[in-house]
């Protein structure tokens, strides 16, 4: 069952029900903020967003074009509010590249669907002896404990599966949502009464259980439903009602006005990043929003042209945008990238086949610096000019501006020591 | 706490101890079990000498670590555990209340006799290797899939089913070739080759499943903790060289692609005789096929993971055999006598060195005989020991980093199989609302897949910490199976037990029976008399019951 948590469900509401009923106080243990108001989460908090684009963008056709290369594709460039030129086609992007930054010399000899969107999501290469958390867990891990008031999940991702969050455990792993805020089994408003009669037996059970001493275990289970219940009734549920926002404001995203359902042709990947804008603007730390349809072996340039930059152009462009226009840019970091480019040469199918060794990633926002490119590849689009970056760049980069220090170690399980990024340096041109 | 001059005592025999006796020791016997505390020994009813020396060795570590055991599980707690552990589910309604109520001094080790055949046993075991070898996926065979489960399931239902010696199997596995629905045992070595690694994730996976060691590290440098060096992994990785997965596919009219027809596990001749890797100083070395002090002809016409089966099978250094006596104690006790149950090596000497010696011999002595090593475990003392533990025996704490003692079951979570199993044995939640067979299975299999990727998923190799996470609580607390089991539907469980005869009392009793597998105790049926009470329906109120009994931490705990 999916329901979006529809008014009902608020604290206020489950609140009444449960004063109605002598079960109030065993089921009080299932709800730690009991506040008829419950205190808001701070303001102007930082986040992350990533723009996961899965299958490995063709970038040498949407940042880093080669007109009059033979690599040079059927696309002309444009310039932009920034110090650089990127695609015609993403022309509204045009006019916010002034906040982003273009890192042109990726190098991540990573070709494979799966290994490459390891390495990018952990900044380590895939390993037999340990996995990795994505970066999502392990902001989620650094970032959560100094927001307690925060009762919505600490790591979103929206619309795709991302990766595990390994070595940091379940309360790290990405809490899926689909792209209109849909949740899994979050409950109905018209159970409430019921849930406090349910839960106060539970918490019977769960006590006894507890008491009868056979170690943490127990314990470890009820706090688990403890964060549950919170979830399910708490008033911050909002933040993932997309459907709420003013029509004009959907319409920036390429959301069709009216209602939740979004048909066919409409752009997902825009409500992803307004459900986004949301959830930061709430005080996630983390979303991660997925956008597929990349691995263009065939066809590349109708595709790209016709369906995915439209797409891409209109909803990046609006979240930069509408991030900007309510003061969060300066606090949201934004990371682009798929698991890696794609080839310079276009193939008899004219599309372009996976390609590690040199493609762009976009990082603004967050207070780095935007509106440069970083890095350069020759003029063929085929090898590297100066320094090349790796994956941990970019997120010690995030990790800077999210004010986690570089040094910050996790341990695996097996005891070994994980700096974050990989020990990766940020980008000094983001860092300025 | 003992006094000091008890060190002396652990060399002397039992019998001694009860001579030399003092309150301490007595009430420490009596803690133990019921009887008389000179033939001592608890017993499930089975006379084997192996389990008595077993029994033995361990309660000398209680007494060389100066703690006393917890008491001996009642019916209730120990027929649950050993359901769960040996066929994979709670024991049904009617089962525990004949256990409870028979009085056969032999009845506990008839049960694991009656579980060891049950056809539930070899569904269990099929799942928890496929799930080893393979992992949870490649559940809908999509056309992308370079696994069969389906193939895989096949090879290890056909293992338990004939109880086949556990060297056969490794020996099968490991030397496998052919189409991966025809000969299910390729589908270990093709889960491991998903990414083209020149046989590294097949080397490491291979030796820490069957041979319970990590050579992982040893990949890129000598073993931090232990004597191995870098070439031992590379010795490994040699023999698996010669493998080669081929894939055939076809096209699909339906979908207008090219999708996975089968694939095939091949021989293929290696380039050169040694595999070469780099030391961390940058220097070049060569490394053989070795298996131990065995060497395997490198000769580039020898197939090595035959030769390598043949050592495998013989196991002149039992390897093989350790290995399954660690992985098989700990999935009983959670813990195995190494931590983790699959990094034996110099670098980590198991807890009971012993109790591991005794079990490893018996076990190749059997005929790596894998019914017979349950039975030994299960009938041992420390197996049927209540989970509870207090002051006597608070250091035998290995979720706290404790060095485990066994004087205590340790709680384990269940795993997602075992959890939603238990959910439709308690509760014939896909029967309620389905008329038809067919369209109970396939509903059953949807939920099983969608609690799979909710649960299973948690790449926590220990059972043993509770890790959930939120959207798993919710699933349990909103989701479509549970909701389905708690329906008040005609055919459902809880209208069965509405409409049967008997008191209020008896009805809740039956509840706690079918989900707890026991009797709810006197202030729970207190509290529960006041939610009646509290309830605008009775049906309403049962319901409610039955929710916070299925979302219990005391549900989903194996303990």
């Amino acid at each position: 069952m999916t329901f979006p948590i529809p008014d009902g469900m608020g604290r206020r509401h489950f609140m009444r029900h449960m004063a109605a009923g002598a079960t109030i106080l065993p089921a009080m243990q299932f709800i730690n903020h009991v506040k008829a108001n419950a205190q808001t989460v701070r303001k102007n908090q930082k986040a992350c967003i990533l723009l996961w684009m899965s299958g490995g963008p063709p970038t040498i056709d949407i940042w880093d074009l080669k007109p009059g290369s033979k690599n040079g594709g059927e696309f002309q460039p444009i310039s932009t509010k920034g110090d650089m030129q990127i695609s015609e086609h993403m022309s509204k992007t045009a006019g916010v590249m002034d906040e982003l930054s273009i890192v042109r010399s990726m190098s991540t000899r990573e070709a494979d669907h799966g290994r490459g969107r390891y390495f990018m999501h952990t900044s380590y290469v895939p390993n037999p002896t340990v996995i990795h958390p994505t970066f999502g867990s392990v902001v989620s891990h650094e970032l959560a404990s100094s927001r307690k008031e925060l009762e919505i999940p600490s790591f979103v991702s929206v619309s795709g599966s991302s990766m595990g969050p390994g070595y940091l455990g379940m309360t790290h792993a990405p809490f899926m949502v689909q792209s209109n805020g849909q949740i899994r089994n979050a409950g109905q408003s018209n159970e409430t009464g019921r849930l406090g009669q349910r839960l106060a037996m539970l918490g019977e059970i769960e006590s006894n259980f507890i008491n009868s001493n056979r170690g943490e275990f127990p314990k470890a289970h009820k706090e688990v439903y403890q964060k549950a219940v919170n979830l399910m009734t708490s008033d911050q549920m909002r933040a993932f009602e997309v459907a709420q926002e003013p029509d004009q404001i959907k319409q920036m995203y390429g959301v069709g006005g009216g209602g939740a359902g979004m048909g066919m042709g409409a752009n997902r990947f825009g409500e992803g990043c307004l459900l986004a804008r949301r959830l930061v603007e709430s005080g996630v730390p983390f979303v991660e929003v997925d956008m597929g349809g990349w691995d263009l072996h065939n066809d590349v340039f109708n595709t790209l042209r016709d369906q995915r930059l439209p797409q891409l152009d209109t909803a990046m462009s609006a979240l930069v945008a509408d991030l900007k226009m309510r003061g969060l840019l300066e606090h949201t970091t934004i990371v682009w990238m798929g698991e890696f480019g794609r080839t310079p040469r276009i193939n008899q199918n004219v599309g372009r086949d996976h390609w590690a060794a040199s493609w762009s990633a976009v990082v603004g926002g967050g207070g780095l610096k935007g509106g440069q490119a970083i890095g350069a590849t020759d003029k063929d689009g085929i090898g590297i000019e100066g320094q090349s970056y790796v994956p941990g760049n970019i997120w010690a980069s995030v990790a800077h501006a999210l004010g986690i220090p570089l040094d910050t170690v996790h341990t695996s399980k097996r005891g070994r020591p994980m700096k974050i990024a990989n020990g990766q340096p940020p980008i000094a041109e983001l860092i300025g | 706490m003992m006094k000091p001059a008890t060190h002396l005592i652990s060399q002397i025999q039992t019998r001694m101890l009860v001579l030399c006796g003092g309150l301490a020791i007595l009430s420490a016997m009596a803690g133990v079990s019921a009887h008389a505390a000179d033939e001592a020994e608890f017993s499930t009813g089975s006379n084997e000498v192996l389990i008595k020396e077993v029994n033995q060795l361990i309660r000398r570590s209680w007494d060389d670590n100066l703690i006393k055991p917890s008491e001996v599980a009642d019916d209730t707690e120990w027929l649950r555990r050993v359901y769960l552990d040996v066929v994979g589910h709670i024991p049904p309604m009617e089962a525990v209340k004949e256990f409870v109520a028979s009085k056969d001094p032999a009845k506990r080790s008839k049960i694991v006799d009656q579980l060891l055949d049950d056809p539930d046993y070899v569904r269990n075991w099929t799942t928890v290797w496929t799930n080893h070898s393979i992992g949870r996926g490649f559940r809908n065979r999509g056309d992308r899939d370079e696994v069969s489960r389906l193939g895989m399931d096949k090879f290890y239902r056909e293992a338990f089913a004939r109880n086949r010696p556990w060297n056969d199997v490794v020996k099968d596995i490991v030397t496998a070739e052919g189409n991966f629905e025809e000969n299910g045992a390729v589908n270990f070595i093709l889960a491991q080759m998903e990414m083209p690694d020149e046989g590294v994730q097949l080397t490491a996976d291979f030796t820490r499943l069957f041979l319970g060691i990590q050579v992982q590290c040893t990949q890129c440098h000598d073993h931090p903790f232990n004597d191995w060096k870098q070439d031992q992994f590379w010795s490994y990785n040699s023999i698996f060289r010669q493998t080669a997965k081929d894939i055939q596919r076809k096209y699909d009219e339906d979908s207008g692609r090219m999708v996975v027809d089968f694939v095939e596990v091949t021989w293929r001749n290696v380039d050169q005789e040694e595999v070469f890797f780099e030391r961390r100083n940058g220097e070049v070395r060569p490394a053989y096929p070795v298996f131990n002090s065995h060497k395997i002809d490198p000769a580039k016409h020898v197939d090595r993971r035959k030769e390598f089966g043949d050592l495998l099978q013989k196991d002149d250094d039992k390897m093989v055999a350790a290995a399954m006596v660690n992985r098989m104690w700990g999935h009983f006790f959670g813990y195995g006598f190494t931590k983790p149950v699959d990094d034996m090596g110099p670098h980590n000497p198991p807890s009971h060195p012993e109790v591991m010696e005794l079990l490893t011999n018996s076990f190749v002595e059997s005929g790596y005989d894998v019914k017979q090593l349950i039975r030994w475990i299960a009938n041992t003392e420390a197996y049927n020991l209540t989970s509870k533990f207090g002051k006597e025996n608070d250091i035998d704490n290995p979720a706290a980093g404790e060095i485990p003692l066994f004087s205590h079951m340790y709680v384990k979570a269940m795993e997602v199989e075992q959890l939603y199993d238990s959910l439709i044995i308690a509760t014939n939640a896909h029967k309620s609302g389905s008329r038809n067979f067919d369209a109970a299975e396939q509903q059953r299999q949807r939920w099983l897949g969608e609690f799979i990727t909710l649960f299973g998923d948690d790449e926590n190799d220990s059972s043993t910490s509770f890790n959930g996470s939120i959207p798993q609580a919710l699933m349990m607390m909103n989701g479509p199976l549970v909701t389905q089991a708690t329906s008040l539907d005609r055919g459902s469980f809880l209208a069965e037990i509405a409409s049967s005869p008997g008191s209020d009392v008896d009805k809740v009793k039956d509840i706690y029976l079918a989900t707890l597998s026991r009797y709810p105790n006197g202030r729970e049926l207190s509290n529960i008399a006041k939610l009646f009470r509290s309830s605008p329906n009775k049906a309403l109120a049962y319901q409610d019951v039955l929710w916070a009994l299925l979302n219990s931490n005391e549900f989903i705990v194996n303990h």
